[in-house]
């Protein structure tokens, strides 16, 4: 069996940064990528990528040294992707802070409002239904990400959790402020009504966006990393994958607008429009990507509303 | 600014082979509309001049060429859809945000609070405004048009040295006398309670506007003087990694 010779540069200088003779010609990558951490310990696994021309596209983990287009002295470049954090500990912190964040506003904790109010709890029923609800939702998501999610990536760029947390936490404090404000104005427009509507919306896509959530970790075994089409299920809930690409989305919009209607909040509606605007460049991305992988991708699939956008 | 959820590692821009010539009605609209903007500015400038040597004064001078700033100033909206569409190669959010502060300071400072309308310092950022946009204007009509005078590309990358500073001057003085009276009349603010949950206090938001001049002034300052050594100095600048 010839063994590889494997070379590793620097891909903006060109710098030779490591030499590894005798590979193994069925060496993965993320083996090559251990061997060159050995030598470089300050650049960990998951902040290399490594590709075979300087400005392509990262190699596969997976990839194997001997199928992929390259002689006996392979020749790689090597980039460095900053400082990582794994999506597990981003996920935690960025859902751990709205849900402690809307909790010290609702029990009005000292120094938001006037201290006559500090301690004192909301005269209108909504405000509690409104904590329930928010609570409930980021209670869910950490349970998810703990239980239910399966991650392509291990690690994101250390920077994502600032931009992050910021994003989710802000947005909580300045929700919960209004909604728990002594002078909070419970909804105006159809009062209860629109309150128990609102509820209900809220509810239903909180089950359905579990529902997808299940249905894709199904799609890959424990610790693979397959990519496969999503099909409606036996749940009803996911039926809806006939007509979308990402219900996740779908029922995540569906969600903050039940809340957008139930707490009559300028802020949440923000939030909301903010979220629908990131979650559409998500889909479209996804549902792109599908098209590109699957050639029998259905075709009556729309990215994140149905037959819309 | 691409990392997205899906993607966890910093996207990378796709390799783009083809050659990006731009279409004849581009280049004849793009000059079209430099032309216009440049001699727009120009007779501002005159007006201004006109004002001060006749009257003496600068006591009346925004009166009197406001609906001509407000009009020049307003259509380089329009500069956002230049980069939108592609016909010019500046990122949109810098062009935006750009626009969007000429635009916050003319009408929503200059325009709506009558009482700082004779502050000097508005004449400060109107003449450094002026001055810069008759440069650049006329830099990218000629730059199109390939005849590009030395003395027009001298003075846009060397007077913003002076301009910039200037104008954050003007620009930040004029908000800060602007205060009082946003306070005394509760101007764009909204009050709790009301039936939008929202509250907003224009007095609050202008101090958080003029702080953040403070991170946003350097870097667009230092983002000049490297364009600056790249164009006028023929330097090689390795662009640190994202």
């Amino acid at each position: 069996m010839k063994h590889y010779e494997v070379e590793i540069l620097d891909a903006k200088t060109k710098d030779k940064l490591c030499f590894l003779d005798k590979v193994e010609p069925n060496a993965t990558i993320g083996e090559i990528k251990s061997m060159f951490h050995k030598s470089h310990p300050q650049w960990y696994a998951a902040r290399q990528s490594i590709r075979l021309d300087p400005k392509g596209k990262s190699l596969k983990d997976e990839d194997v040294l001997q199928h992929l287009p390259v002689g006996t002295t392979a020749t790689f470049y090597f980039r460095d992707l900053g400082a990582q954090i794994s999506w597990v500990t981003v996920f935690l912190t960025e859902y751990g802070g709205p849900l402690l964040l809307y909790l010290m506003f609702y029990f009005r904790a000292p120094f938001i409002y006037a201290p006559k109010y500090d301690f004192t709890t909301s005269k209108h029923w909504v405000v509690h239904l409104a904590c329930m609800c928010h609570s409930f939702h980021y209670l869910k998501r950490l349970l998810e990400t703990l239980f239910v999610h399966r991650f392509s990536h291990g690690t994101m760029p250390l920077r994502n959790i600032f931009k992050n947390c910021t994003y989710y936490w802000g947005f909580a404090a300045w929700m919960a402020y209004y909604i728990n404000h002594p002078l909070y104005t419970p909804p105006t427009i159809y009062g209860e009504q629109q309150v128990r509507i609102a509820l209900i919306i809220f509810l239903f896509c909180q089950v359905g966006n579990f529902s997808i959530h299940i249905a894709l970790r199904n799609l890959r075994p424990p610790g693979s990393k397959t990519r496969k089409i999503p099909y409606p299920t036996k749940n009803p809930f996911t039926w809806i994958f006939l007509l979308v690409s990402c219900p996740n989305y779908t029922y995540e919009l569906g969600s903050w607008f039940g809340f957008t209607l139930m707490t009559q909040c300028l802020p949440v509606a923000f939030f909301t429009a903010v979220g629908f605007i990131q979650m559409t460049v998500w889909a479209k991305g996804k549902h792109r990507s599908y098209l590109k992988e699957f050639r029998d991708y259905p075709p009556l699939r729309s990215p994140i509303l149905p037959f819309v956008l | 600014m691409a990392s997205t959820e899906e993607d966890g590692s910093v996207e990378e821009k796709e390799n783009n082979n083809k050659k990006r010539t731009k279409s004849a009605i581009a280049v004849a609209w793009l000059t079209f509309y430099n032309i216009a903007m440049t001699a727009g500015w120009l007779v501002l400038a005159m007006a201004m001049m006109r004002f001060y040597i006749q009257k003496g004064t600068h006591k009346g001078l925004y009166k009197s060429i406001a609906r001509t700033l407000k009009f020049f100033q307003t259509i380089a909206l329009v500069e956002v859809v230049h980069c939108a569409i592609g016909i010019v190669r500046t990122s949109v959010i810098v062009t935006g945000v750009q626009v969007c502060s000429r635009i916050f300071m003319v009408w929503f400072i200059t325009n709506s609070i009558k009482q700082i309308q004779n502050e000097e310092s508005v004449i400060l950022f109107l003449a450094v405004w002026t001055f810069t946009e008759i440069t650049r204007y006329s830099f990218y009509t000629f730059n199109l048009l390939n005849h590009l005078p030395y003395f027009i590309k001298w003075a846009r990358y060397n007077m913003f040295i002076i301009m910039y500073p200037l104008g954050v001057a003007g620009e930040l003085l004029t908000i800060y006398t602007a205060l009082p009276y946003v306070r005394k009349t509760g101007m764009l603010s909204m009050r709790l309670p009301n039936k939008y949950n929202v509250s907003f206090d224009y007095y609050y938001f202008l101090v958080i506007v003029m702080l953040s001049y403070i991170p946003l002034f350097p870097q667009l300052y230092f983002h000049m003087l490297r364009q600056r050594r790249k164009v006028l100095l023929g330097e090689i600048i390795v662009e640190k990694d994202e």
